[in-house]
């Protein structure tokens, strides 16, 4: 699955770095500690995440992360979506809880 | 692969995050240019963000000085700032004197040394207390 596809199915609102929505998503990862996610994600995973900065994205290029996703519809800072564009990561958005939009991920990822 | 050494430099400024990130980045697209393996490339560019990432959140400035060979990548950081009294201690997951703005950010979990434990092949730090940190990691291109 890739991320339009994703995004079409969970109704997901693209906010940005729409180069990369034929980025392919081989798995998720959920968490609001940037070391966390830099020590334990894998490339191609789609970032669950209620932070809206501009590392966000420094983390996801570094880690070749498919796309981000903002939970609880929080919007992302303007120098954030900048850096989407720059690196062709898509930034998603949900007014979902983490726990929620993680469960549909993964199901539609693993069912 | 050629004989050929490079030699890179970057200044990091203690409290700019919104920096952080372009050393790792610009290192991970030289290793790329010269074919390194790509899981040597992951490990080098997770210690190094860690490193930068810790002189942004708890030092002054610092420099990071990067050696590339045909073997191996060697990187040093050395920063002014406030070191670091116990390193066995600091290197505890958890372990984190990072203020609340900081772990706002999603910073100050404790878990950035540790990473940098795991994805280096050599890791040493020392440090003064009252004058600043030495970071040095060295990888190698073959196992
Ligand atoms: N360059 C440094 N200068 C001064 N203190 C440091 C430096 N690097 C690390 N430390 C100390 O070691 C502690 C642990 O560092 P570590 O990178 O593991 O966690 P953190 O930076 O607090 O959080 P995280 O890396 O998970 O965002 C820091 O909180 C700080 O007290
Ligand atoms: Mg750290």
């Amino acid at each position: 699955m890739n991320v339009s596809q994703l995004a079409g199915l969970l109704g997901l609102r693209v906010f940005g770095g729409e180069t990369g929505l034929g980025n392919e998503i081989n798995g998720g990862y959920t968490s609001d500690l940037l070391s966390d996610v830099m020590g334990h994600a894998n490339a191609g995973c789609v970032w669950v995440t209620l932070q809206t900065h501009k590392n966000v994205l420094a983390i996801a290029s570094l880690k070749e992360l498919a796309a981000v996703v903002i939970v609880k519809g929080y919007q992302p800072e303007p120098d954030m979506l900048e850096q989407s564009s720059i690196e062709g990561i898509p930034v998603l958005g949900t007014s979902e809880e983490a726990f929620e939009i993680t469960g549909k991920i993964y199901q539609l990822l693993n069912g | 692969m050629t004989a050929e050494t490079i030699h890179i430099e970057f200044q990091v400024e203690g409290g700019n995050f919104s920096r952080a990130g372009y050393p790792s980045s610009e290192v991970k697209k030289r290793l790329k240019q010269l074919n390194v393996d790509g899981s040597v490339i992951k490990r080098t560019v997770v210690a190094l963000y860690e490193a930068e990432v810790n002189i942004v959140a708890h030092a002054y400035r610092g420099l990071i000085s990067v050696d590339i060979d045909e073997h191996k990548i060697l990187i040093r950081l050395t920063d002014e700032g406030p070191g670091i009294p116990d390193i066995k201690k600091a290197m505890e997951i958890g372990y984190s004197t990072a203020t609340p703005e900081v772990r706002e950010m999603g910073f100050g979990a404790g878990m950035g040394l540790s990473n940098m434990n795991s994805n280096a092949d050599r890791l040493e730090i020392t440090s003064k207390v009252g004058q600043g940190t030495t970071v040095e990691i060295v990888n190698f291109f073959h196992k």
